[in-house]
């Protein structure tokens, strides 16, 4: 008898089928999705999520009778009172025939199942992509990959390949016949028996032939230069396209708690997007009252601030940390900024100049959600301010978001990359 | 308490690797030495929970090829376990040699020791012994043919793509349960098979001769010239040995348009239909088996001072709810609990093999008050499954002890009828009517392939021999032909006819897309 711990085996055994699975049941979930997300917070996506698709594709059908027509005969246990002839009221659903055609495990309409947070948010963000994302410039990040390119006959002794070089100085040493040590030694030991004995010629003998292969080690040595092999590693430019990400955030007192909530978690979003799928974009979180600061992640979703709103102010703080540190031209340029809608009406002008005359131009998408929870779109300032922008600028959009729910659909269709592709007009 | 046996082999709930032998050791004594059992080697393998999902998933093999409904198996079994709806199995058991058994790792050493009695002997003793697992299974060959199938279709997933397999595959599944033999395969020898188609072959030249000469003629004669197709076409079926129940066999074999490759995935999954057969035939005795060794090996155990009451006691709460039959109307029930009745059974020979009363002697004549119980159960072991295990064995006793009954139910009556009971007059019934509730081939479908036509439309028949009025399910039964109609290539056609009347009651037919 044996006893196998497994243990420590791989669990995840059946990854293989549950790709299989995900990979039949997509179109399905993406379905689901636009059904249960509506009800999903933020938060949720940290955890895995169930999700409930019609099994009409996940079904396995098999020949069984049908339940509704025929004739059966069963035995059950249990009786109480029963005599032959008795008659018994059918039981409702089917239940408690032990026997009659339900070879069926799965006649259930719809299938539930956990994904991960991972298979979720793939799923999620599955076709969504940065518009317009232009190579301005092909430059060598920071992280240059580092790939193997062979062997080389120099460099740096840490470099050195062991097995290479001993493959060649094997190949060298049995080539040129160069003696073993092991041979060497025994033929020495032989001429000290020799010598106890006082064999004049067989000590001759073996000193000429001892003579001889030492001549031949020293000549054919070990480790020679020509062995020596070295892993080479090259160094190879990996082009990334530089992407940055400015967030604009109103936090003055017009937006309620609800209101920042929700464009908090608009952020949220995509800020779990663009981490996922561009490692090379960065991020700028600034928020505004009529002043403007740029703010670390933390306090952009966790700081509470209030004041008057000036959007223009927001405005101003990005160009002025585009001109600092994102040349226009070595940085594709994107925007989002979530407001609900109110400006100070002295700054409208100054707010659309700057938008139309300076942003706009460098910007490779601006989106301007409004979160909203009771008035008409169109209805605000900034909506009313901007909408003619839609018109003249392909690279601008603007949506509206009034419940929790259209987060998830609004910024689907922001980011959509199927829908968007048409309008590359930068 | 005795002390010739060392005293306790462990105490408390905690397991280790020493435990676990000292307990075999011990377990493997009672079942060889008194219980006369007979094994293949054992490999007990201690796994987590999670592995024991995977597992499941695999339909509890210990590597399958891949699939997206063992995904989905696992996803349904994995909610259900998180959700705590279900707990898992303590063990599992696999047919072959030598014979694999699972246990998990939060299982309790008492718990690792009625797994041991019951998957590593119970299951063991019954895999090893009873005839439909000899005859059907090799027992040695099956991790080889499950690696073989698993690199296979892999291989073909690389080579024709995910898409192709997996619908190959789908088509496969869904006849599975009409891809087993049900009865032994004539072997023929060379010397028939010869005759055979010298038979055929003179067969054929009787009807190309009797074309010949009737044509030129008379061309207008359309009576002969048909009776000459019709000649020519039941030999074809001959050729083809219709009719036939193994639906994937045929189109492995006979298919027109299936590439080699697709013939041997359905022979694959041909032969993993065929290994589970016996399981399914034999559910309520193996179970039974496993139960009664575990239970006999538990309580020796005890005997012994091997294991304490603390331990016996748990062993019993879970041995009580394994073998819990709940009632007919009682909101657990199930069906039949095949530990419950296997385990009754088992328990009512050895009863009867020992202290008989009259109505025993009256019933079992063979082996009432005979002696040698546990020979007698072997043997019941080795050479019956669940249904004539059942048609033998059975006793009025146990019949009043579940106070079994059996009910007619026709699916026009309004209610149900009570037909038989636990009494004189209804003993031989409702036992009757039990056996055939596990006569596989009397609860499936009995579906044929009845026509093939290989050379003019191509059309395949099949035929469904209706008993009872018990129809096909509709829709189901459409999917199904759809899947047989794109392996075929061809136009199928089933109907539906009754088994006693042979008048056709519905018919289907599947165009095959392409």
């Amino acid at each position: 008898m044996h006893v196998v711990d497994r243990r420590q085996n791989p669990k995840a055994k059946s990854l293989g089928n549950r790709q299989r699975f995900l990979r039949r049941v997509k179109s399905h979930m993406r379905k689901a999705f636009a059904d249960s997300i509506r009800q999903r917070k933020i938060a949720d996506l940290e955890g895995g999520q169930e999700v409930s698709i019609s099994s009409k594709d996940l079904h396995e059908p098999t020949f069984h009778h049908d339940r509704n027509v025929g004739h059966r005969d069963y035995v059950l246990p249990g009786n109480h009172e029963y005599r032959p002839g008795d008659q018994i009221e059918k039981p409702s659903g089917g239940a408690g025939s032990g026997s009659g055609g339900s070879a069926d495990g799965d006649g259930e309409d719809s299938f539930v199942f956990a994904l991960t947070r991972e298979e979720f948010l793939d799923l999620f963000f599955e076709d969504l992509e940065l518009p317009n994302l232009a190579k301005r410039k092909l430059k060598s990040m920071d992280s240059p990959a580092w790939v193997r390119a062979g062997y080389s006959t120099d460099g740096s002794p840490q470099r050195l390949n062991k097995r290479e070089t001993m493959r060649r100085s094997l190949a060298r040493r049995i080539a040129l016949g160069r003696p073993k040590l092991a041979e060497v030694e025994a033929l020495q030991a032989e001429l000290q028996q020799a010598q106890t004995a006082g064999d004049a010629d067989e000590i001759a003998r073996l000193r000429k032939l001892i003579d001889a292969q030492q001549t031949r080690m020293r000549a054919v040595p070990y480790l020679e230069t020509v062995d020596l092999r070295y892993s080479r590693i090259q160094r190879v430019p990996k082009p990334t396209t530089q992407a940055v990400m400015f967030c604009l955030m109103d936090t003055s007192a017009s937006m309620t708690e609800q209101l920042k909530d929700m464009a908090k978690r608009f952020y949220m979003l995509l800020h779990l997007f663009l981490k996922r799928h561009y490692k090379a974009v960065e991020l700028v979180f600034i928020r505004h009252t009529y002043t403007a600061q740029e703010v670390d992640e933390q306090t952009f979703f966790h700081g509470r601030e209030t004041g008057g709103t000036v959007v223009s102010s927001a405005l101003e703080e990005m160009l002025k940390i585009v001109k600092q540190r994102y040349p226009v031209e070595d940085w594709n340029i994107y925007a989002a900024q979530a407001s609900d809608g109110h400006n100070f009406d002295h700054d409208m002008p100054q707010t659309l100049r700057l938008l139309e005359q300076e942003i706009l131009p460098i910007c490779q998408y601006y989106a301007y959600i409004e979160v909203n929870d009771d008035q008409w779109p169109g209805d605000s300032v900034l909506w009313h301010g901007y909408y003619p922008l839609t018109a003249r600028h392909a690279n601008f959009a603007q949506a509206e978001v009034a419940t929790a729910g259209e987060i998830f659909p609004v910024f689907h269709d922001l980011f959509d990359g199927k829908l968007r592709s048409g309008s590359n007009t930068n | 308490m005795n002390k010739r046996h060392g005293g306790l082999l462990y105490s408390g709930s905690q397991w280790d690797f020493k435990l676990l032998h000292r307990v075999y050791d011990a377990v493997e004594e009672i079942a060889l030495g008194e219980l006369g059992l007979d094994v293949y080697p054992n490999q007990i393998e201690v796994i987590t929970s999670e592995q024991m999902l995977d597992a499941y998933a695999a339909i509890g093999m210990p590597l399958l090829y891949r699939h997206w409904s063992f995904g989905k198996r696992f996803a349904r079994e994995e909610l259900l376990y998180r959700k705590g709806a279900q707990s898992l199995a303590y063990e599992l058991v696999i047919n072959s040699q030598p014979c694999v058994s699972y246990v998990m790792e939060e299982n309790t050493m008492t718990m690792q020791t009625l797994v041991i009695a019951h998957a590593a002997f119970g299951h063991n003793h019954f895999f090893k012994n009873n005839h439909l697992f000899r005859q059907w299974t090799r027992a040695d060959r099956v991790l080889d043919e499950l690696a073989y199938a698993k690199s296979y279709i892999a291989g073909c997933e690389q080579r024709y793509g995910l898409g192709e397999v997996e619908s190959l595959l789908d088509s496969a599944h869904a006849l599975m349960s009409h891809g087993v033999n049900r009865y032994a395969t004539r072997r023929r020898s060379p010397r028939e098979q010869q005759a055979r188609s010298e038979a055929r072959r003179q067969h054929l030249e009787s009807t190309y001769n009797d074309l010949w000469r009737t044509v030129p003629t008379e061309p207008s004669d359309t009576t002969e010239v048909k009776t000459a197709e019709q000649d020519e076409n039941d030999i074809e079926a001959a050729a083809l040995d219709l009719p036939e129940e193994n639906l994937l066999t045929f189109l492995a074999n006979h298919a027109p348009k299936l590439k080699d490759w697709q013939r041997e995935v359905l022979r694959i999954v041909r032969t993993l239909a065929q290994y589970f057969y016996p399981q399914r035939q034999t559910k309520m005795m193996n179970e039974g088996c496993a139960t009664f060794v575990h239970y006999e090996i538990m309580n020796r155990l005890y005997h012994r001072g091997q294991i304490d009451e603390g331990s016996m006691l748990e062993f019993l709460h879970m041995h009580s709810a394994v073998v819990a039959q709940p009632n007919f109307d009682s909101r657990g029930f199930g069906g039949i609990n095949p530990y419950a009745l296997g385990y009754a059974m088992v328990r009512d020979i050895a009863r009867i093999c020992d202290d008989p009363d009259d109505e025993d002697r009256q019933w079992f004549p063979e082996i009432a008050g005979k002696g040698r119980s546990l020979e007698t159960i072997r043997d019941a072991w080795e050479h019956y499954r669940d249904e004539s295990f059942i048609l033998q064995f059975l006793s009025p006793r146990l019949i009043r002890e579940m106070r079994l009954f059996k009910v007619s139910d026709d699916a026009n009556d309004e209610h149900m009828t009570v037909t038989a009971i636990h009494d004189e007059s209804g003993y031989r019934e409702v036992r009757r009517q039990l056996a055939a509730q596990y006569d596989i081939s009397k609860q499936e479908p009995d579906i044929q392939i009845s026509d093939a036509n290989l050379k003019g439309n191509r059309r395949l028949v099949l035929t469904h021999r209706v008993r009872d009025g018990k129809l096909l399910e509709k829709s189901e039964a459409n999917r199904i032909l759809r899947h047989l109609a794109k392996l075929w290539g061809y136009r199928v056609r089933m109907v539906e006819v009754d088994a006693e009347t042979k008048r056709p009651l519905s018919e289907y037919d599947a165009v095959s897309m392409p």
